[in-house]
């Protein structure tokens, strides 16, 4: 062993140079270039020798009482393996994210449109295919429960679930309830002190998470018993927390790999096929997959949570808000999924970035035969901004005030009181956002002497050389949350290990993050980069080796996992550098890791890091938890609830042709605070596909159910914004850091998703004086309607 | 399921013949996503892809042979000059993949009423014949005997579409369509329109808003009357507000839509005269403007 000290061997201004793809920088996506060319492997290009292919027989009917099945036939069909039915479930019959509620395989009763009886295993998806179709089911078909007030009149219209079968607090077709008072709440007392009061009852449709890869995934089975399961999941450790208990499997047999994720949103939360190809490979002992057909995936994952809000503010003739008083109705469909959070964040948000003194608050999530709704994108926030960014136009209009100057008076920053009683302890700059958006430039009117249809409304399907195209600007802001709220710790575990190969330190970082496109992997490694001082960084695939990483939702994984990450990073630096002080007896007190090398501000260079290393590795594994938060009072909803808030203020500019109801975003402009760009390149995209998202929901996006059955199963008919859709959507970023948050950094994903539709939708009724308390917007309202 | 490939289209018919429940297929942008959605499974699939005549066209000056598997992608960049209202629809088909592949051959086999082509088609005139064949010989089916019913065509069992007969343009003509996108949108309701100077008549066809696409007969024939009586090919003066208001009018009174998951009836008919009116005044000002060129 050497014990000589290097010192100043190296010019130490080029070491201390932080890497250009540490944190900060914005080194590519390693996915990006694979799936623009079609490479990459999703988890619907899974293939194991001798696999089967699984497939389920749904529902075609919202609520029946199943009489009989009869597998017998399907049995007989050469090629099958398997026909599976409740009665073959080992374990546990249901599961659930929150409410253990839903039937693994329908017993008894379908509750939804689409809900799957029975599995066959087969040979091939041919043979699976006509099998299903083999299987005879006898129903005995009943009226569906799916409006507010059917659900809310279980004694007339019957219940989703019978009162003694409820798992939690739910009562009469309600699965949740929050209330939420402060101030004096809303009384005719307060009433009296607002000179003017406006009100508006404004409609949710169901949006769809729409990704493109359909949930797929593979199950393998094990010689220990066990089973390994190659999934496109949000939450590895969450799906085998569900799984195992259904399976009869210690969780320990379970284990779950990462497999090529095609998109997520919040649709893949809730286990899909997860259960249903392991309980086939457990029972042929055969690697079972099963990939979703287009139309099946929209009846096998949840959607957004279509909403009906009542909204009533009051303000001062000067525009200070005096009260919110608000009800919002959210369709959870046929089990719970998500809805007990996305009811807490519609209570504890719904009333925007907002200083109100008196709140009254009242949201439930209904049980019905609809489809099953839980997490996407924002859920809760979504739906309430429509509802109170609508209202606060409303009353700048009653007021005859600047709509962006109302917002601005009323805005919260810190110091301030949610209607939850939490301060906010870090920064929020709502007014300086609406200050930004409204600030920038805007783009150039309608070019009439050199038309290109394709920037009309219509585009090349040529409805319009500008006719009847009328230009409108709106403006919105919105509030999101960032992690798991209401006292739950949802922690995140990261492994790090650093170690000699070829020659170089190499980090390796290893958890059980979902990477679902969000770009957490290319955070893991400049984070890891920044800590270590190295350029080398390699990441593990994610499974359930290491422990939990949490969810990719709730805008969290930068702010949890990143910051698990930063943790095991910063405890790896630290050993080696204690290492080195064994080794070599350092004194100094400025040691750091920077460019391969352990480096003194004041000394220099004092080893590299291979030298220090030599054969061994370093390799540590931490947590990350977030601070504590509260359940919120059921009754008065006070509680410290949310770990962090976010913000972003956006400007839409459209171009409405009024005569036939077509809209083209012209612009969509978001200022957002992310606290810290740890990736400036993929937070600008974030925040662009976040926006993108709100566009969907604003004009085109609507899952359309009647009498409880699903019409748009389709990407013919569920329709996305195209490219011709999208408009450019020029984003400022600012960055003020939260003293409570790793690097200072703020969740970034569900903000823009949050705040832009109202302004879309602000922008339509600017440029056609509609009412438009519905979204999204189609034609036929805009032709149809009265101006509101 | 039996996958049959002929070579030539002798064989194509033989096989037709043969298997008359086959579905034909070429491009596969309608079959392969029906399929794909389980909606129907043939019990056999005639592929026409070795078959290279169905993709070819040909202009001998006042029609054009169209083979039923020219992709749009080619329509539009080699036969906008002579097929300017079909080149129109088939920019508005699905996207640029779909564009390369599908051809106005699967729209007809298809005969949806949403499918793009057929506005165009009917409004280039009553002189549009699909040409169909089988081993019994070639029929041509005038376009107005062609749609029958809600997906369904007038061919027999044992027929296959080997070309389409369109009159080259003598006056300008338009195509719009209504999707809640800006892009590969299935229309709510389409409308296409044409000015036929060298008959003195005009064509009308109506999408999505009634069984099968159809002509506005009613609204044909009152532009044709009024565009003769009043000297209006001869003078190209302006039509008036009141004319393109009756005409769309009519447009609308010719339909017969329904409410569907991609629009209100109502709406439709609202929006066909707006097309209407808008596609009419968009051909009438170019048709003035050569009139008073050439003057």
């Amino acid at each position: 062993m050497t014990t000589r000290t290097i010192q100043g061997q190296k010019n130490l201004q080029n070491i201390n140079q932080a890497s250009k793809d540490g944190i900060g920088g914005s080194p590519l996506r390693p996915d990006g270039n694979l799936k623009v060319k079609g490479e990459f492997a999703y988890s619907s290009d899974l293939w194991h020798e001798d696999m089967l292919w699984g497939m389920a027989l749904r529902s075609p009917h919202p609520r029946a009482n199943i009489l009989s099945v009869d597998i017998s036939e399907a049995l007989k069909v050469p090629g099958v393996y398997a026909v599976l039915t409740h009665e073959d479930i080992p374990g546990a019959k249901y599961y659930g994210l929150e409410i253990q509620d839903q039937p693994a395989l329908a017993i008894d009763k379908i509750r939804y449109h689409g809900e799957a009886i029975a599995l066959v295993a087969a040979d091939h998806p041919e043979t699976a295919r006509r099998a299903v179709k083999k299987i005879a089911v006898e129903y005995e078909v009943l009226t569906p429960i799916v409006t507010e007030e059917q659900c809310l009149d279980p004694e007339t219209h019957g219940y989703v679930h019978e009162p003694h079968e409820y798992k939690s607090h739910a009562y009469g077709n309600v699965c949740h309830e929050q209330r939420l008072v402060s101030g004096l709440g809303v009384t005719d007392e307060v009433r009296a002190l607002a000179d003017v009061i406006v009100s508006g009852d404004y409609e949710v449709g169901m949006q769809d998470q729409a990704f493109l890869g359909p949930e797929s995934g593979l199950a393998v089975p094990a010689e220990d018993g066990g089973i390994d399961l190659y999934i496109a999941t949000q939450w590895l450790h969450v799906d085998r927390e569900q799984m195992a208990p259904v399976l009869d499997l210690p969780e320990e047999k379970v284990r779950l790999t990462l497999a090529g994720v095609g998109g997520a949103f919040g649709g893949r939360e809730d286990i899909s096929m997860q259960i249903h190809a392991c309980l086939l490979a457990q029972h042929t002992g055969k690697p079972v997959k099963i990939v979703y057909s287009r139309d099946e995936s929209f009846y096998g994952h949840v959607h957004r949570h279509p909403a009906r809000m009542h909204y009533e503010h009051g303000a001062t003739r000067d525009g200070k808000l005096v009260f919110a008083d608000c009800r919002i109705v959210l369709d959870g469909g046929a089990y719970a999924s998500a809805s007990p959070a996305v009811v807490g964040n519609a209570a504890s948000l719904g009333h925007g970035p907002y200083v109100i003194p008196n709140v009254k608050m009242h949201a439930i999530a209904l049980y019905s035969n609809n489809p099953s709704c839980g997490a996407m994108r924002g859920f809760g926030a979504v739906q309430a901004a429509f509802g109170y960014e609508s209202q606060m136009d409303k009353l700048a209009a009653e007021l005859g005030m600047d709509p962006v100057e109302l917002r601005q008076l009323n805005a919260m920053s810190e110091g301030d009181f949610m209607p939850t009683g939490q301060q906010i302890d870090s920064p929020a700059p709502v007014a300086e956002l609406l200050r930004r958006v409204k600030d920038m430039p805007l783009p150039p009117p309608l070019d009439t002497e050199h038309l290109d249809v394709r920037q009309l409304p219509g585009a090349l399907s040529n409805t319009s050389h500008g006719e009847g195209i009328v230009r409108g600007v709106g403006y919105s802001v919105g509030i999101k949350n960032v992690g798991f709220s209401e006292g739950f710790d949802d922690y995140s575990t990261a492994r790090v290990r650093l170690e000699v190969i070829g020659g170089e330190p190499v980090a390796m970082v290893h958890t059980a993050m979902a990477e679902v496109g969000q770009g957490g992997v290319t955070v893991h490694a400049q984070i890891a980069r920044t800590e270590l001082g190295v350029e080398q960084v390699t990441i593990h695939p994610a499974n359930t080796e290491v422990g939990s990483a949490g969810s990719t939702s709730a805008s969290r994984q930068t702010y949890m996992t990143g910051g698990a990450v930063k943790l095991a990073a910063e405890a790896v630096r630290r050993e080696l550098i204690e290492k080195g002080r064994r080794r070599y007896g350092w004194t100094h007190q400025d040691i750091t890791l920077a460019g391969g090398k352990v480096v003194s501000e004041s000394a220099g260079v004092l080893v590299s890091m291979v030298d220090l290393l030599g054969d061994e590795a370093v390799d540590l594994t931490r947590e990350h938890h977030h601070r504590p938060t509260q359940a919120f009072d059921k009754e008065t909803g006070q509680g410290f609830g949310h770990v962090q808030y976010t913000f972003c203020a956006n400007r839409a500019v459209v171009d409405v042709d009024v005569e036939l109801g077509l809209v083209k975003v012209v612009e969509l402009t978001a200022v957002q605070d992310v606290g810290k760009a740890l990736n400036p390149l993929s937070v600008v995209g974030q925040i662009q596909g976040g926006c993108t998202q709100a566009l969907g929901l604003a004009v085109m996006e609507e899952i359309i159910v009647r009498d409880g059955k699903v019409r748009n199963a389709s990407f013919t008919d569920y329709l996305i914004p195209t490219i011709l859709d999208t408009p450019p959507i020029p984003v400022e970023i600012l960055e003020l850091p939260d003293p409570h948050a790793p690097y200072g950094l703020r969740g970034v994903g569900e903000a823009p998703t949050v705040s832009a539709t109202p302004s879309i939708v602000a922008a339509i009724r600017n440029a056609t004086g509609l009412a438009l308390n519905r979204i999204p917007v189609r034609p036929e309202h805009l032709t149809t309607e009265q101006p509101g | 399921m039996e996958f049959l490939r002929p070579a030539t289209w002798d064989e194509a018919l033989a096989a037709k013949a043969e298997y008359p429940t086959a579905l034909p297929i070429s491009g596969g942008t309608d079959v392969m996503v029906e399929m794909n959605f389980d909606v129907h499974r043939p019990s056999a699939i005639l592929d026409l892809n070795r078959i290279t005549e169905l993709t070819e066209w040909s202009n001998d000056g006042s029609v054009v042979r169209l083979g039923a598997s020219v992709p749009y992608t080619r329509i539009i960049e080699e036969l906008s000059g002579p097929l300017p209202g079909l080149a129109l629809a088939a920019h508005t088909v699905g996207s640029p993949q779909i564009r390369n592949r599908g051809g106005v051959g699967g729209n007809l086999g298809g005969a949806s009423p949403a499918g793009d082509a057929h506005p165009a088609l009917l409004a280039a005139g009553r002189d549009v014949f699909v040409e169909a064949a089988s081993v019994r010989g070639t029929r041509m089916i005038p376009i107005d005997e062609f749609y029958v019913g809600v997906k369904r065509n007038s061919l027999a069992a044992d027929e296959l579409i080997r070309a389409v007969h369109i009159p080259v343009a003598d006056g300008p003509q338009q195509f719009s369509k209504i999707g809640t996108r800006n892009a590969m949108v299935i229309a709510v309701c389409a409308f296409g329109f044409a000015l036929h100077p060298k008959n003195g008549t005009v064509g009308t066809g109506i999408g999505s808003a009634a069984p099968t696409p159809r002509r506005a007969v009613e609204a044909e024939e009152y532009l044709r009357d009024v565009l003769a009586e009043r000297g209006l090919w001869e003078s190209g003066d302006l039509l008036g507000a009141e004319v393109v208001q009756r005409f769309g009018e009519l447009v609308k009174a010719a339909a017969s839509p329904i409410d569907d998951v991609r629009g209100t009836a109502e709406y439709r008919r609202h929006s066909l005269a707006v097309m209407a009116r808008r596609t009419l005044t968009w051909c009438w000002n170019d048709y003035s403007k050569q009139i008073r060129s050439a003057a």
